[in-house]
């Protein structure tokens, strides 16, 4: 029961220490705002700032689905083609090797559209993880079972269905893991560079117009959807990993 | 022999791409429903000879006859690895299920001969047990009745008990054996026990561990079903002493050569 319950306690006293020494100390709340006023001005701000957060959160989950689609599709190049991918492999390390805040300047430029720009930026974050770990588990499958599949003439369909597929799977999921928090640090990240540029904007345009002002609460209230939003997609993943594998070992009945 | 050859070996190379020779004019024969094991040390290219037979690797030079070599029926051979080799995400049902599976076999059309099969080889209500659930002699059987499951002709089995404890693989090979008398396949089983080779087989060929080929044969005429009683019977204690001074043989030019 207490493992359960003690990074809750942790957690609330952590707050607690916080509350009590601004209290104490006398912090002034543009330096250092209480939890309290926090939440206080997070429920304040609640109805514009939710428009921003459902921006947010439209890009990470628009960048990771494309990070989904394009990593996986890729590996499947990949793992077809070692060829392919010894020519462009390269390509992938150096997109992911750059750091993303250097090169969404010039794709702010080049893209006309912020929304566009934003979504490729955090794609360039997210789809590494999952490219190169479904890369590795597509390779990772059991080779005499690859000859057992030879030996019955099992057909490439039957190939990538029953052997190649189940055995990445654990591999991707733990990209997956990965490239969900990556996907929300990318999309943050650009939309700091970008400012705030387009029709709808972010929560990060919202940080950068409350420190323009100095309204530091409120800063602080936009940092805390982008926590909430973060452990909801480490959460949400965790769960998914543990149905998929628990299902994987059944999802062999048709 | 007792029948006419089923699978051979006619004067077969085999070099890799890297230049490794594993084997150099052998030859072999395994008549139906015969059991033969194939002794050598390791990296003496045994493994490589079952590869062939199942139509895994292509010869360099020579003739192959075997009925997965050629384009005959594949159902007709099985494989069974020195590891159980099950795939981890399906139950044992599943497992055994799969070479009818990829035959396009339907999951209620096969229903009956995954039970008796899993029941021949011990494994009867295991049905619904992952790989990991088992123990290594459990993965064993459920890795032989995959392999029987498409009732084949040939059995090319690849030191399929060497990672097994002694007892577990007397009962193994006790099975092993009921199983040859039922089924009616030719066996070829790899291994590196002179005392396991002696136990199973009609002939054991000795493989030379440079040459790649064929350099004693030794038949045990003991009939069968063979009891436990056989291991230490004269005529067995005979058939190992004489397949030991063979391997020895085999290691004599080596050991001076180094000396």
């Amino acid at each position: 029961m207490l493992h359960r319950i003690s990074p809750l306690l942790s957690l609330l006293a952590l707050l607690a220490t916080w509350e009590g020494l601004v209290r104490l100390a006398h912090i002034p709340h543009y330096t250092l705002p209480a939890p309290s006023l926090v939440v206080q001005t997070l429920f304040a701000n609640f109805t514009s700032l939710a428009g921003s957060w459902w921006f947010t959160i439209k890009i990470t989950f628009g960048a990771l689905i494309l990070a989904i689609v394009g990593g996986v599709w890729i590996a499947s190049m990949f793992a077809l083609s070692r060829r392919l991918e010894h020519a462009l492999f390269p390509i992938a390390v150096v997109l992911q090797v750059t750091p993303v805040v250097a090169i969404a300047p010039l794709i702010l430029i080049y893209v006309a559209s912020t929304t566009a720009a934003l979504l490729l930026c955090a794609w360039i974050v997210a789809f590494f993880p999952i490219l190169s770990n479904t890369v590795l588990g597509l390779r990772a499958a059991d080779p005499n079972l690859r000859d057992l599949f030879r030996l019955y003439r099992a057909t490439p369909w039957q190939r990538l269905r029953l052997l190649l597929v189940p055995s990445a799977l654990p591999y991707f999921i733990a990209g997956l893991k990965i490239s969900g928090g990556l996907s929300l640090i990318g999309a943050v990240t650009a939309e700091m560079v970008a400012g705030a540029a387009g029709r709808e904007t972010g929560l990060a345009s919202r940080i950068l117009e409350a420190s323009f002002r100095t309204d530091t609460p409120k800063m602080f209230a936009a940092l805390l959807l982008l926590v909430i939003t973060g452990v909801a997609i480490f959460w949400t993943f965790n769960a998914l990993s543990r149905v998929l594998l628990g299902r994987w070992h059944a999802s062999e009945k048709p | 022999m007792p029948g006419r050859p089923l699978i051979s070996l006619q004067r077969v190379d085999k070099r890799f791409p890297t230049g490794v020779v594993a084997l150099q004019g052998i030859d072999l024969q395994v008549a139906e429903r015969e059991f033969v094991s194939l002794l050598g040390p390791s990296g003496c290219g045994k493994s490589t000879v079952l590869r062939l037979l199942a139509g895994l690797e292509r010869a360099s030079a020579g003739v192959i006859d075997s009925p997965a070599a050629s384009a005959a029926r594949t159902a007709d051979t099985a494989f069974v690895f020195q590891d159980a080799t099950l795939m981890p995400w399906a139950t044992v049902f599943d497992n055994v299920r799969l070479p009818l599976r990829l035959a396009g076999e339907t999951r209620a059309a096969c229903d009956t001969r995954v039970r008796d099969v899993l029941h021949l080889v011990g494994l009867a209500g295991f049905e619904n047990a992952y790989p990991a659930e088992l123990s290594g002699g459990m993965r064993m059987r459920a890795s032989i009745a995959r392999a029987l499951i498409t009732r084949p002709r040939v059995m090319l089995m690849d030191e399929p008990f060497a990672a097994l404890d002694e007892f577990t693989r007397h009962k193994l090979n006790d099975d092993l054996l009921a199983c040859w008398q039922t089924q009616q396949f030719a066996a070829l089983f790899v291994t590196h026990s002179v005392l396991e080779s002696v136990f199973l087989s009609q002939r054991v060929l000795v493989m030379g561990s440079r040459q790649g080929r064929i350099v004693a044969e030794v038949r045990i005429d003991e009939p069968y079903p063979r009891s436990a009683a056989f291991r230490s019977s004269p005529s067995y204690l005979a058939a190992c002493a004489e397949l030991t001074a063979a391997l020895a043989e085999l290691h004599a030019p080596i050991d001076q050569v180094v000396r």
